[in-house]
C-alpha cells in the first residue's frame, strides 16, 4: 500500500511545471510565481519590507505540501511503527516506509540503503564511530573498515566541521592520521596535491560534495574513483548538493553518503545516511537499544541488519512522511530544472557582486561547478555588521563562519556574509541583495 | 528612529571607529593579567589585558588594553569600557560591568542608569538582538575574567553569573 492510497489526509498537491524536451529550463516567470505560491513564508514582511530570504543553505523554507503532508499523517496515521497490529500502526508503518523508499530512490539507492538520522551531522558521527569503535569485528561480519594505527583518513580543507571534527576524534581514538587535501586560491580542490595524498595508506576518504560557503561543486566521480582504486572507503557530504543538483550515490560511487532534510524543502530533525548495503552491512551498531536488536539476553545480543541496525528508539516518523513529499516537490520540478534555475541566479549574482568595490567573493568567481551559496568579504565591515543592515531591508542571510572556521582562515578571513538561493529564488531578490550589499560600506563610513 | 538606527547609535559607530584601548601594551611595573574570549558565532575573538595600581586601599585599574578583531558592536563595546573603567578603583568598575549587563539582559525593557553606564548606555537596544548579546558582552567578559584571574573581589554577583 502506498501513501497515495492511505488514507492520510490531503494529497500533496504539486507544482504543475511541465517538462520540456533538451536542455534543462530554469523556471520562467510564472511558473516561479507558481512556485512561491506554494510557501507561505515567503509573503510575509520583515522591517516593512516583502521577506527576502536568501539563506536556504541554512535551512529551506518548506511548501504547503510538505506541511501538509505532516499534519495529515498525524491527523490520520500516528502511530509507533514497527509494531502493534492494529490498523493505524500499520498505516503508520507504510508512510514510514514508503518514505524511504521514496527518499531512497531521489538519491539513487535502494529503500533498504537508507539510514534514517536525526541530521547529516548525526550520519557523520555514525560513520565516524562505527570507524573506530574498538568492539568492531567482535559483531559476526563487521570491522573491515575499522581504522588503526598507520591508515589514514583524507578530508578537505573545505569541510563543515561537521565532516572534520568526527574524524579528528575518531583519528585520535583510533591512532589514525588526519590528512587534508588542500584548496588552490580561486575556491577549488587542489586535485594536483589530491594525486599525492590519496594512496595506499587512504583508508577514508571523506569530502563534501559541495561547499557551504565557496559554493563549489568539487569533481567527486573521479576523486572518490582514485579513492576505491586504492582500498579505501569513501564517504560523501551532500548536505548542499542534494537539494540543488541531480545526485546518484550509486552513479557517484559514493560508499556512504549523508544528507539533511531541511535543507532539501523538508523538516529538521530528520536526515539520511545513504550506503552501499554491502558497506552498511559491515558496520557495527552506534547507537543501541530497541528496535535494532534481534536476540537479547541479559549478556549478549544480536543485531539487526541495516537500516535497521542504525536506528535505535523510535524514529523521526512524521518527519519521513513530511521529507517524502519534499522530495516529490522537487521531484515535480525536476532537479535538472531546479540546477538550471540556480546556475541562472548564480551567475546573476556573482555578476553583480563583481560591481561592488570593497567586496571580494570567497570562491570561484564564476557560476561553472558552483551553487548558489555566495559568500563575500567585505572590506572593513564585520559580517554581523553586514547581516544587520542588510536585515533592514528583510534581506535575510547567514554571516559567521559557517561551521567552517579552518576554510576562512585559508582565505583570510575569520567570517562572511553568505547569501543563498533556493527553488523559490528570484532575480528581483538578488538584485535587492546587491543592492543592499552596495549600500553597507557607506553606512559604516568606510565607503 | 529606525531599528537600525536604534542598535548603530553614533556613539557606538564612532567607538567602533576609534576603539579606545586597541593594541595589547605592556603592562609594566605591577600585576596585570590577561583574558582570551571567543564569540563562537562568528569567531571573533578578543585578548584584553589588565594591569592593576595596588598602592592604595582599594586596587585600582590602572590601564586597560586589548587586541583583536571584530564587529562593530564587540569593537565599540569594549573601546566604551577601556573610557568607563580605567583609573577606576575595582569594586566600582565591577558595578558598572554588572549594571551594564543587567541592562542588556534587560532586552530593552528597562531604561539604563546613564549615570553609570555614560556611553555604553547606548548599548541598551542591542539586547532585543539576541544574536547581537555575545558581542556586546564579549570584551567585558573579558575584562570580569581578567579581573577574576587578579583574584581581584569576585563580588557576590559572580556566583550567580
Amino acid at each position: 500500500m502506498s501513501l497515495d492510497t492511505v488514507p492520510v489526509g490531503p494529497v500533496p498537491t504539486e507544482p504543475a511545471v511541465a517538462e520540456p524536451a533538451g536542455p534543462a529550463q530554469p523556471f520562467d516567470d510564472a511558473e516561479l510565481t507558481g512556485i512561491r505560491a506554494d510557501f507561505a513564508l515567503l509573503s510575509r514582511e520583515v522591517a516593512g519590507r516583502p521577506v527576502r530570504y536568501l539563506d536556504s543553505a541554512a535551512t529551506a523554507q518548506r511548501p504547503r505540501s510538505v506541511l501538509d503532508a505532516e499534519r495529515g499523517y498525524l491527523e490520520h496515521a500516528n502511530a509507533a511503527v514497527h509494531r502493534g497490529a492494529h490498523t493505524l500502526a500499520e498505516e503508520a508503518t507504510d508512510a514510514f516506509e514508503e518514505a524511504r523508499a521514496g527518499v531512497a530512490a531521489f538519491v539513487g539507492r535502494d529503500p533498504d540503503e537508507l539510514v534514517w538520522t536525526r541530521n547529516a551531522t548525526e550520519g557523520l558521527n555514525l560513520i565516524a564511530l562505527a570507524l573506530s569503535d574498538p568492539l568492531a569485528g567482535t559483531d559476526p561480519g563487521t570491522g573491515r573498515y575499522t581504522l588503526r594505527p598507520g591508515d589514514e583518513v583524507v578530508v578537505t580543507e573545505m569541510e563543515h566541521h561537521a565532516n572534520l571534527v568526527p574524524w579528528q576524534r575518531a583519528c585520535a581514538r583510533t591512532g589514525a592520521t588526519l590528512r587534508w587535501i588542500p584548496l588552490t586560491d580561486d575556491g577549488r580542490l587542489d586535485l594536483a596535491a589530491a594525486a599525492d595524498i590519496i594512496g595506499p595508506r587512504t583508508k577514508v576518504l571523506a569530502v563534501t560534495h559541495a561547499s557551504n560557503v565557496l559554493g563549489t561543486v568539487n569533481p567527486v566521480t573521479e576523486l572518490l574513483a582514485r579513492a576505491t582504486a586504492v582500498g579505501a572507503l569513501t564517504v560523501l557530504d551532500a548536505c548542499q548538493s542534494v537539494p540543488h543538483l541531480p545526485v546518484d550515490f550509486a552513479a557517484l560511487g559514493a560508499d556512504l553518503a549523508v544528507f539533511s532534510g531541511h535543507k532539501m524543502l523538508g523538516p529538521t530533525g530528520i536526515g539520511g545516511l545513504a550506503g552501499r548495503r554491502e558497506v552498511l552491512a559491515e558496520l557495527p551498531p552506534v547507537i543501541t537499544g530497541g528496535s535494532m536488536v534481534e536476540r537479547v539476553t541479559m549478556t549478549e545480543t544480536t543485531f539487526r541488519e541495516p537500516p535497521q541496525r542504525f536506528e535505535a528508539g523510535t524514529p523521526p516518523v512524521s518527519q519521513a512522511v513530511a521529507l517524502h513529499a519534499a522530495v516529490r516537490y522537487l521531484g515535480s520540478l525536476g532537479m535538472d530544472r531546479v540546477a538550471a534555475h540556480d546556475q541562472v541566479l548564480t551567475t546573476r549574482l556573482l555578476e553583480g557582486v563583481r560591481e561592488i568595490p570593497g567586496v571580494r567573493v570567497l570562491g570561484p568567481q564564476t557560476a561553472e561547478s558552483r551553487i548558489g551559496a555566495v559568500s563575500v568579504v567585505v572590506d572593513g565591515v564585520h559580517p554581523h555588521d553586514v547581516g544587520q543592515v542588510l536585515d533592514a531591508s528583510g534581506i535575510e542571510v547567514r554571516v559567521g563562519h559557517h561551521c567552517a572556521q579552518p576554510l576562512h582562515r585559508r582565505y583570510g578571513a575569520t567570517a562572511s556574509t553568505r547569501a543563498s538561493l533556493y527553488v523559490y529564488s528570484t532575480a528581483a531578490e538578488v538584485d535587492a541583495f546587491c543592492e543592499a550589499l552596495a549600500g553597507v560600506r557607506g553606512y559604516f563610513g568606510r565607503g | 528612529m529606525s531599528a537600525l538606527e536604534q542598535l548603530y547609535q553614533q556613539v557606538i559607530l564612532d567607538h567602533a571607529r576609534e576603539r579606545h584601548g586597541h593594541g595589547l601594551r605592556d603592562p609594566g611595573d605591577g600585576r596585570s593579567a590577561d583574558s582570551h574570549q571567543m564569540n563562537p558565532l562568528c569567531g571573533d575573538e578578543v585578548t584584553l589585558r589588565v594591569a592593576l595600581d595596588e598602592s592604595g586601599d582599594a586596587p585600582v585599574v590602572r590601564d586597560l588594553s586589548w587586541a583583536g578583531d571584530g564587529c562593530s558592536i564587540s569593537q565599540a563595546a569594549i573601546s566604551v569600557l577601556h573610557d568607563l573603567v580605567v583609573d577606576q578603583p575595582v569594586p566600582q568598575a565591577r558595578e558598572v560591568v554588572e549594571a551594564y549587563r543587567g541592562m542588556i539582559r534587560a532586552r530593552g525593557s528597562v531604561e539604563p542608569d546613564e549615570e553609570v553606564l555614560g556611553d555604553a548606555a547606548a548599548f541598551s537596544g542591542v539586547g532585543r538582538h539576541a544574536n547581537r548579546v555575545k558581542c556586546a558582552m564579549l570584551g567585558w567578559t573579558a575584562f570580569e575574567d581578567a579581573l577574576n584571574r587578579l583574584g581581584v573581589t569576585a563580588g557576590p554577583e559572580e556566583e550567580a553569573r
